[in-house]
């Protein structure tokens, strides 16, 4: 008897683990998330406290009422990533604006959060704001307030397309157009950072033009005795072999394929000829050693750490990680975007909004709104974003970018990503496509191209099997 | 309440109460008040143990993502897990963890008990127990980063092997897909040896004296006194420590979790892991719960055997 009960209970904690997320919420929730966030639903709950949703104004002219925090005392329930700094030195700074507004944050990891937000949303007491990670599923399920009505009234609509883009999700769940379902806090940016003293020892005295020439410079960085990239590729950050593979793909070939199977537009596929030709390239690099041989079960941390350090010429990154290089390598780290083929061609980055949402049922939903519209418009929470997070802060197309100390890398991001603006070539990234891509698809397949079990072609077909696979669950 | 059992006692007697009706009314009044000392933990075991049980069996046939509807698709679930080779090979990895898991310390266990248990019992032993028993105490997350440096390229395990001259062997051993799988085993190893040893060691000092006196007298040796009167009298631990351990192994997750994440590739993903990514990750919780259910009956399969073993007579 006792064994027997030894045996289920260590098979109940098994069944716990599976039950604990759905455990919560019966089919009851169930039934009322089946209501498809269909676009009327969030205009009928009026945005705006005083002004009713009908008299919504045109992009063109913004509401002369938009919603705001009102007087009365308000606390915002949030939802922050552990690890970075950006959105709570935001919400100390709001509430140094508007006295009436306090916060209560909760935190929590990157992967977590990815597996927490569909209860948390669906929960008794929705976020106010939250960080999203992905989200075309749980707009899709109905969990996500509609920001459409908001759009309109604080002219959102009117600010660079590419900005919301990623944030709209169609009614038949593709991502990319139809109604907004959450903000950036700003706008990432991504390309390749150097060390400035192993540049320069390896004869780079400027960024290179063409991939040509960029691929010129790793081979002698390897010839010189010097780690070409380093790059971070353990199961448990997630392989970053998947940026200068994304780079390649759209140095190689055009951007929007790449984009519409990222939105789950019917029909894309990632196994096209220059995708192909993007991952012989990569493998090729494998093969001649760029890659630090330990690749595999190196941590993103690790990774950004050794590179501080001095070792790798380049590393693929975003610009995230502005602080931590000027931190721990300042003036010694420079910044370019990944070359086109050709010389005539435009460099190429994925982008991405740093997306916060505002939950279905959320109580303040108004005044989470107005803060994202603050983030963008105010010129305080603009100053933080850019030295603190780092990257760009969006908003409306003529709104300054604030200052950035001298010889800070920000700088150099920072201009980037008024090239890559102006040549429309950004990315999200190819990570985002379904909730599991990258854990299930990119990450096993490129750690086995490294292990020299798996080919450019293979690895193509078998990331696209993983998300037919998924898209048909 | 009890008198109100009592009180209902006195209709038609129970089974087996001919002769003395009153200690039968006592033992019945007694096996009522057990059963309602049993209760809270038997109501605790339904909603935690039973329910779940049974609501993942129910979820096994639907297709959820844990928000939206439900689409009811029979065994479609259970023929995706077997025809997915990501899916059924991470059960392959399972019973190679089994090896690792289980046999090692187990038999590593019989040895290091008996060593103890006849050379050091005193101050020496305590100390000895302790150092093994700590990994069952360390928190597995920070055992995992302590591992993860140890196994590193650059970490304290290659540092060795360079020193004694086998340059040539280094690797990442939690990184290459040659070694990692073998690699989460020694962790495992290392976690589950001190457990198998304090059972063995406890089970090994309740064995009559007197039978090892006599079974030297017959002449037996060491190891003959090992194999003939320690290693038989020690089946039940050995029967209890081989099913804590082999569904460690099969179930594996927290370990396997902090080394490696499941990769390089998916060679140490086992189907934990996979339950995990699939119930919370792909939120595709039909497809987690039939490969929960199936798992679930291959441990029962597994350790049925094992529990015959060790309850039959010596």
């Amino acid at each position: 008897m006792r064994h027997w009960q030894l045996s289920s209970a260590a098979f109940a904690l098994l069944i716990a683990l599976v039950l604990s997320a759905c455990g919560t919420q019966a089919p009851s929730t169930a039934t009322g998330g089946s209501n498809a966030p269909a676009a009327s639903t969030p205009a009928t709950e009026a945005p705006a406290a005083s002004t009713p949703a009908t008299e919504a104004p045109a992009a063109s002219t913004p509401a002369t009422e938009a919603p705001t925090c009102g007087t009365e005392p308000v606390t915002l329930n949030a939802y922050f990533e552990t690890g970075f700094d950006l959105p709570f030195k935001l919400s100390e700074e709001f509430s140094r604006q508007y006295p009436n507004v306090t916060w209560d944050i909760k935190q929590d990891q990157f992967t977590n959060l990815i597996n927490a937000t569909p209860r948390l949303l669906s929960g008794d007491n929705p976020p106010d704001l939250i960080r999203l990670p992905t989200l075309a599923t749980i707009a899709r399920d109905g969990l996500l307030k509609n920001l459409d009505p908001y759009a309109a009234a604080f002219g959102w609509d009117g600010w660079p397309v590419p900005q919301l883009n990623q944030a709209r999700v169609a009614e038949d769940g593709t991502r990319g157009s139809g109604s907004l379902y959450a903000m950036g806090l700003n706008y990432s940016l991504t390309g390749i950072f150097y060390n400035k003293q192993l540049a320069a020892q390896i004869g780079m005295t400027e960024p290179p033009g063409t991939l040509a020439e960029f691929e010129e410079l790793l081979a002698r960085a390897k010839e010189a005795g010097l780690l070409p990239i380093m790059q971070w590729g353990s199961a448990k950050s997630g392989m970053g072999l998947a940026f200068p593979l994304q780079g390649l793909m759209a140095s190689l070939g055009p951007v929007e394929p790449i984009n519409d199977w990222i939105f789950q537009k019917p029909g894309a596929t990632i196994d096209t000829p220059t995708n192909l030709e993007a991952a012989q390239h990569l493998q090729q690099w494998i093969s001649s050693g760029y890659f630090p041989p330990d690749i595999n079960s190196i941590e993103y941390t690790d990774a950004a750490a050794r590179f501080t350090e001095g070792e790798g010429v380049f590393t693929f990154n975003g610009d995230w990680q502005n602080a931590g290089y000027d931190a721990g390598m300042a003036g010694n780290v420079g910044f370019f975007l990944m070359p086109p083929v050709d010389a005539n061609g435009s460099p190429v980055a994925m982008s991405a909004p740093l997306t916060y949402g505002i939950a279905a049922n959320a109580k303040h939903a108004d005044c989470a709104a107005f803060f994202l519209n603050w983030v963008a418009t105010d010129p305080a929470a603009r100053e933080i974003n850019v030295t603190v997070g780092g990257s760009n802060p969006g908003g409306p197309a003529d709104a300054p970018i604030p200052s950035v100390a001298a010889g800070s890398v920000t700088n150099d991001t920072l201009a980037a990503g008024a090239v890559i603006g102006a040549a429309g070539t950004s990315m999200d990234f190819i990570a985002n496509a379904t909730s599991s891509i990258f854990a299930q698809g990119w990450t096993p397949e490129l750690q086995k191209m490294v292990g020299g079990r798996q080919d450019a072609a293979g690895l193509l077909k078998a990331v696209q099997e993983q998300y037919e696979r998924e898209l048909s669950q | 309440m009890v008198t109100d059992v009592m009180t209902s006692e006195h209709s038609p007697p129970a089974r087996g109460a001919t002769r003395r009706p009153t200690r039968t009314y006592r033992v019945r009044r007694e096996q009522v008040a057990g059963w309602l000392f049993v209760l809270p933990a038997l109501l605790i075991y339904a909603v935690f143990v039973l329910v779940p049980l049974l609501l993942t069996v129910g979820y096994s046939f639907v297709r959820w993502n844990g928000i939206g509807p439900m689409t009811w698709v029979g065994l479609k679930n259970y023929q995706t897990v077997l025809e997915v080779p990501d899916l059924i090979g991470t059960v392959f990895n399972a019973f190679w963890l089994v090896v690792w898991f289980s046999a090692i310390p187990v038999a590593l266990g019989l040895i290091v008990a008996q060593v103890i248990h006849r050379v050091a019992m005193g101050p020496l032993g305590a100390v000895a127990r302790t150092v093994l028993f700590l990994p069952q105490v360390i928190p597995l997350v920070a055992a995992g980063i302590i591992w993860g440096w140890l196994l590193s390229l650059t970490g304290l395990v290659n540092e060795l092997l360079r020193a004694i001259g086998l340059g040539p062997f280094t690797r990442a051993w939690l990184g290459d897909f040659d070694t990692a799988l073998s690699a989460v085993g020694i962790i495992g190893v290392w976690v589950l040896l001190g457990f198998c040893t304090v059972l063995l060691l406890t089970g090994m000092s309740k064995i009559d004296e007197a039978l090892y006196e006599s079974a030297r007298i017959d002449g037996a040796g060491w190891l003959s006194e090992f194999v003939a009167v320690t290693v038989p009298l020690l089946r039940y631990e050995i029967g209890v420590c081989l099913t804590v351990t082999m569904i460690a192994a099969l179930a594996a997750f927290d370990i396997v979790y902090v080394a490696t994440g499941g990769g390089p590739g998916n060679a140490t993903a086992v189907p934990g892991i996979q339950i995990y990514v699939l119930a919370f990750s792909q939120r595709q919780i039909g497809l987690a719960s039939a490969l929960a259910v199936l798992l679930m009956a291959l441990v029962i399969v597994v350790i049925l055997p094992v529990q015959r073993l060790s309850r039959e007579n010596p």
